[in-house]
């Protein structure tokens, strides 16, 4: 029994860490752009497939890939942003662009359904399948590489924003969009970036999803709702809530999962909904601003 | 004083007429629509008609929450589907048969308005983005409860509707009937509160939240009774819903697709018009139904969908009802430019909301200025 909870903390750590990875690029869009991207979920199954094709077609190791499908995935951040996110303003723009980023993540899925077909995929390296013995359990090698990938671009996606011109700007952006504007900041250049920035980063999420689940182009679903409630929990907009919120969500699943896996991601929601009558603003949120 | 007549009897005509014709064509409306199974009975057609107005009538209950206030509910199905399982549950336990079932609606309506108490208490407490989501956290615990709660809700097969006793030829046009008085209904509860002081505070809290709880609006009890009258009219619907389609599962009864699908249908329609929410409807369903029937796949339905929202986002990003509102205004006042320049400062009858310009209209007849009558 200790052994099992043992495992569901250890498993929870690790699969959080991936999750904090998709995590991070919706909330920093969110931060800047004050959107939600809902197509997020469908993007790291479309990094996930990028991977699949260069591993199935070219044999491309899968980590190798990455240097292909991460700057792929940023071209189409920033096309999306560029060609639908853009254009929208007004009262309305919170709703629009959650039916607009919809609207990308349906289209997206229907051509992955045209592609690929319904039949579930997984990717597969010999670090998927062989496992390491630690501390009494297995754990495959790719929970603990796709750990470490999450980490380093989480650090890489830190220093960019704290340690470069660039995410002085984002960070002004985030703080007071008009006030950035004002003192010369070229505001949509930012959030076009930002947007690619945080989709690029799910084909990494992507291609670590990939291998430990199997996946067809109807698990972005499943993928958004948990992304989404990470991130609210987490504090929108806040990059190291996301990252707690996601090691803790993830932990809370795989303990419950020892009991009953049926109700685990029940109470990954009920835990949501739990936490927000406590503190409406999640673990690490800013106050919430006047709304419009 | 005679221009003052004048002006007196220009605006009577100008408010008097587009009443007289806006109620001819309330009346074409309703005759056409009482009279539309006589004409199309095929029971393909009818099928389009039954759902369309089962779909105006959820998307208005939804409007008048969600399109007054300016919380966007992406968990309406969560109603809808309570609605459903309501019906279907007690049908089975109590042994309800026949027709006897419908009476089973208004403890859908019951349940879904019990659900929505405790829901809207935790979820409105937070706006904007994190309401959304909270909204579809709530769905999606619904939905895994009807999968998990396998004696309760009879897990993935779901539940089974009793046998009506109507021949498959009159079975569409008796759901065709019900589906129309819930949808006539909606429409008439919605332009009541629209016309409220309930409706004005909805919208007060819509503009500025913080302002009209400034104003001495008790903006809580005010949101959840909006909530909870749509979450009340919405699983009666998802009852009808039910009954109609003979059975209900985890996810075709809590269907993510539901909660966009009447998003969808407000905006193109109009958020928090009247009309716009059932002109969305009645144009998107029958669409989206024949794209599902057509493409048996479902992924080209998918695409089109998804485009289809775009251009309506892009395009047409208030709605079709105030788009072509201010059409029809621009076009009138362009045939008359000395009345808008030279009129006085009262709101001229075409710039008022219906239900606003009709105090001014029945004191223009008495004569006295349109102005005062305005207080």
């Amino acid at each position: 029994m200790a052994q099992e909870i043992y495992r569901a903390i250890v498993d929870g750590i690790l699969i959080g860490g991936v999750y904090a990875l998709m995590a991070v690029g919706l909330t920093l869009i969110f931060g800047v752009l004050d959107i939600i991207n809902i197509a997020q979920g469908v993007l790291v199954i479309l990094g996930a497939y990028l991977s699949y094709e260069l591993a199935a077609r070219l044999h491309i190791d899968l980590f190798v890939g990455l240097l292909v499908t991460v700057p792929a995935m940023f071209v189409i951040g920033v096309v999306i942003q560029w060609a639908f996110i853009r254009r929208l303003r007004g009262r309305e723009r919170t709703s629009m662009t959650l039916l607009v980023s919809y609207a990308v993540a349906l289209i997206i899925e229907g051509i992955l359904y045209e592609i690929f077909g319904p039949n579930p995929k997984q990717l597969g390296a010999s670090y998927v399948t062989s496992s390491v013995h630690v501390l009494g359990f297995y754990l495959s090698f790719i929970y603990l590489y796709g750990f470490a990938l999450a980490l380093v671009i989480i650090a890489g996606i830190y220093t960019l924003l704290y340690r470069t011109g660039f995410g002085r700007s984002v960070r002004a952006t985030m703080q007071d969009e008009t006030a950035a504007r004002l003192i010369g900041i070229d505001v949509n250049r930012v959030a076009a970036i930002t947007f690619g920035v945080g989709v690029a980063v799910t084909a990494a999420g992507g291609m670590v999803f990939g291998a430990t689940n199997s996946f067809n182009p109807n698990s972005g679903y499943d993928l958004i709702s948990r992304l989404l409630a990470i991130i609210i929990l987490g504090g929108l907009g806040s990059i190291g809530g996301a990252l707690a919120a996601s090691v803790f969500m993830l932990t809370v699943e795989s303990l419950v999962d020892i009991w009953s896996p049926e109700w685990a991601i029940v109470v990954f929601y009920a835990a949501l909904v739990v936490v927000l009558v406590i503190r409406p603003t999640g673990f690490f949120g800013r106050q919430p601003v006047r709304a419009q | 004083m005679k221009a003052d007549t004048a002006m007196a009897s220009i605006r009577m005509t100008s408010v008097n007429r587009p009443r007289a014709m806006a109620g001819l064509a309330v009346v074409v409306l309703a005759v056409g629509a009482v009279g539309f199974p006589l004409v199309f009975s095929s029971p393909v057609v009818t099928n389009y008609a039954v759902y369309a107005l089962i779909f105006a009538a959820v998307v208005s209950a939804w409007n008048v929450f969600s399109g007054f206030s300016g919380y966007i509910s992406l968990g309406h199905a969560v109603f809808f589907g309570s609605g459903a399982y309501t019906v279907g549950i007690a049908a089975r336990d109590w042994h309800v048969n026949g027709v006897a079932v419908f009476a089973l609606l208004p403890l859908a309506a019951a349940v879904g308005a019990a659900i929505a108490v405790p829901f809207g208490l935790v979820a409105l407490r937070v706006r904007r983005h994190t309401f959304i989501v909270i909204t579809i956290a709530v769905f999606f615990i619904f939905q895994l409860m009807a999968y998990n709660l396998n004696s309760f809700t009879g897990g993935t097969v779901g539940v089974s509707a009793p046998f009506l006793p109507w021949s498959p030829t009159s079975f569409n046009d008796h759901f065709y009937y019900i589906a129309m008085g819930c949808a006539a209904g909606m429409i008439v509860i919605a332009a009541l509160v629209r016309r409220s002081r309930f409706g004005l505070q909805l919208r007060a809290i819509r503009d500025d939240e913080d302002r009209a709880r400034g104003l001495g609006v008790r903006a809580m009890r005010v949101k959840l009774a909006a909530f909870v009258l749509s979450a009340a009219v919405t699983a009666l619907v998802g009852g009808v819903w039910f009954l109609y389609l003979t059975q209900a599962q985890p996810n075709s009864a809590y269907d993510p697709l539901f909660d966009l699908s009447i998003v969808l249908m407000a905006f193109l329609g109009g958020l928090g018009t009247i009309a716009g929410p059932v002109l969305g409807a009645l144009i998107i369903e029958p669409g989206q139904l024949y794209l599902t029937i057509k493409y048996t796949n479902g992924y080209l339905s998918e695409i089109l969908l998804g485009a289809l929202f775009l251009v309506i986002v892009l395009f047409v990003p208030r709605g079709i009802v105030p788009t072509g509102g201010e059409w029809i205004r621009r076009l009138r006042t362009r045939g008359r430019p000395a009345s808008t320049t030279s009129a006085p400062p009262t709101p001229t009858s075409a710039a008022l909301p219906p239900e606003a310009s009709e105090a001014p209209a029945r004191e223009a007849k008495n004569g006295a200025p349109a102005r005062e009558a305005r207080r």
